[in-house]
């Protein structure tokens, strides 16, 4: 019996009914990625035997935590003692982590099966998942197009229906853009929310770990079990995971924030007209529109690649030939050990960061550079507050475009980070944000981003789920799966 | 401040990361052309604007200044290219010129 397509709420019921065991659901799982993944290479590696065994321990005992019996995938980029832990690079081909992330220790506990680990763009640098060393991942939706990045690999398994959900890690959209191009709800939480112990660190104030999944109720679950405080991460919240009551009803008088400003010229046609088609949908359901200014959200792409450039240069420092496995040969002296691990190690953008997060912080520079980006952050922030002080959701779509095609800004760098002009501001600022699948262009998924103020995710993913269910969006699977497909 | 040659050899040598001539020369423009779109910050005022250094302001919690165990020493060095007798090995850096 092949029980996809399929969310964990609904088979979480009947994996604890009976009527479906988790090896029916690995094999189920198995079997797709056997037969699709070859296309689309959303999967790094694939733990057969590992989930198997993990399958019938599960099923020697009685049901037990919220995903007891659900697969699901992780990107590279998180610690697992099972397999690898490749960042996606040539670097870490080889690397075995020793420990688990806190967050495959939590989902652990709740009973979930890691079927594997999912393909992203090199240490999460990039948006189309075209940068990993491993080859590029396609969009299940249309082969030709990028699933979006950096979890691209997470995004594009669950959208094929591979797992129940994945894990990815989100620094300036890496959670947010793939699930928009790939048609599935991804949430960013607030900054400290989720521990990134074991998350390899790309900017360290910026990055979170959140869930792809099929449907907001799904995300709900997944956060609910990864979030909460660990102290083995010093910047995580001392607070207990938010409660998620609530879901699914109607929020008559939610005020929605529309910054319509920073909107500008350059929206895709078709993103716009999705946009304007959820924001009539609330208004007709009792939402109140309410016109807010984020004036320094424009400036929020250029101080957002120097902060992340300089924690980016600092953090993959420790990347030197010495101790992560690779180390280039034959170097006679430890400077030139340094110089040529490094450089046969990483590919081009992360060279770039590095470079770029060098000259940001370098003596002459780092005032005109990193210190005003941090100060424009600051600004950035304050325009939030200004704005949640009038709203309690401020809606903009996901990403500028609809899913670009493979190739199509590998050679321009800046034209990729532009991909990430609505996403990174929520980075910038901590606060929470989801990508809520709301419609569709020539075949292709368009998401539209909700933000809340910091902690709350409890309104953001209630909003989400209002959302959802007023734009009626139909997941890939149902669409093939109504095709005969 | 235009980004020449020299400068990226500079910053090459500051992030112990050289570049063949022929990546440099593919990476130069850019790092010149994300440089100048990144100099828009300069039209803001920020003279009075302290510079963020955590998003969220709650207290960070201090853990208790006690020994645990952590992970041993031979599974971190398992990962080393060269592990020796418990040590990283690297190649001689002392007495020589660099």
């Amino acid at each position: 019996m092949d029980p996809t397509p399929w969310t964990v709420t609904e088979v979480g019921e009947k994996l604890r009914d009976g009527s479906l065991t988790p090896t029916t659901l690995v094999e189920s799982a198995l079997a797709r990625i056997e037969k699709h993944d070859g296309s689309l290479r959303c999967m790094t590696q694939v733990f057969a035997p590992e989930a198997r065994r993990r399958a019938r321990a599960l099923e020697s005992g009685a049901p037990q935590g919220p995903l007891w019996g659900i697969p699901y995938v992780a990107k590279e980029i998180l610690s697992t003692r099972t397999g690898r832990t490749t960042c996606g690079s040539r670097f870490l081909e080889h690397y075995e982590s020793p420990f688990d992330a806190t967050v495959i220790e939590r989902l652990d506990a709740a009973g979930a099966i890691l079927l594997g680990k999912s393909n992203m763009d090199e240490f999460a640098m990039g948006s189309s998942t075209e940068n990993s060393a491993f080859g590029p991942t396609r969009n299940p939706w249309d082969a030709s197009r990028v699933p979006g990045g950096s979890s691209g690999g997470s995004a594009a398994a669950v959208a094929a229906d591979f797992v129940g959900f994945g894990l990815g890690s989100d620094t300036g959209g890496s959670i947010r853009l793939p699930a928009s191009f790939c048609g599935v709800v991804g949430l960013k939480p607030t900054y400290g929310r989720v521990s990134r112990y074991g998350l390899v660190a790309f900017a360290s104030s910026l990055d979170q770990i959140g869930p792809l999944a099929k449907s907001v109720g799904d995300a709900a679950l997944v956060f609910a079990c990864i979030a909460g405080h660990d102290r083995r991460d010093s910047t995580s919240l001392p607070l207990a995971p938010p409660a998620h009551a609530g879901l699914g009803e109607p929020l008559p008088g939610l005020r929605v924030g529309v910054p319509r400003d920073w909107l500008g010229d350059g929206l895709d046609a078709a993103v716009r007209h999705d946009f304007d088609r959820v924001l009539e949908r609330l208004r007709d359901a009792g939402a109140v529109l309410v016109d807010v200014q984020l004036p320094h959200a424009s400036h929020g792409v250029a101080s957002y690649y120097v902060v992340a450039t300089a924690e980016a240069a600092s953090n993959l420092a420790r990347f030197d030939g010495v101790r992560y496995t690779r180390r280039a040969g034959a170097a006679s002296d430890l400077a030139t050990l340094f110089e040529t691990s490094r450089r046969e190690g990483f590919g081009d953008e992360v060279k770039r960061r590095i470079l770029l997060g060098t000259f940001v912080l370098s003596s002459g520079y780092y005032d005109a550079y990193y210190l005003r980006a941090q100060k424009v952050r600051t600004l950035l922030r304050r325009d939030f507050d200004a704005a949640f002080a009038r709203c309690d959701i401020i809606a903009v779509p996901a990403a500028p475009t609809p899913p670009f095609r493979l190739g199509e800004k590998t050679s321009d760098p800046l034209q990729m980070y532009l991909s990430d002009i609505f996403t990174v501001p929520a980075n910038l600022a901590g606060l929470p944000a989801i990508s809520v699948p709301t419609g569709m262009s020539d075949g292709l998924p368009l998401g539209t981003q909700l933000l809340a103020p910091a902690l709350e995710e409890a309104r953001l993913l209630r909003a989400a789920a209002w959302l959802e269910s007023l734009v009626g969006f139909v997941p890939l699977g149902q669409r093939r799966n109504g095709q005969g497909g | 401040m235009e980004i020449n040659d020299t400068l990226v050899r500079r910053l090459e040598s500051l992030a112990a990361l050289r570049l063949s001539a022929e990546e440099r020369a593919r990476l130069l423009p850019q790092l010149a052309r994300i440089l100048d779109y990144v100099r828009q910050l300069e039209d803001l005022d920020v003279s009075d604007v302290p510079p963020t250094t955590h998003v969220l302001d709650l207290p960070q919690p201090l853990r208790a200044d006690a020994v645990q165990p952590s992970t041993p020493r031979e599974e971190m060095l398992g990962n080393a290219p060269e592990p020796r007798a418990g040590f990283y090995r690297v190649p001689r850096f002392v007495g020589e010129d660099s």
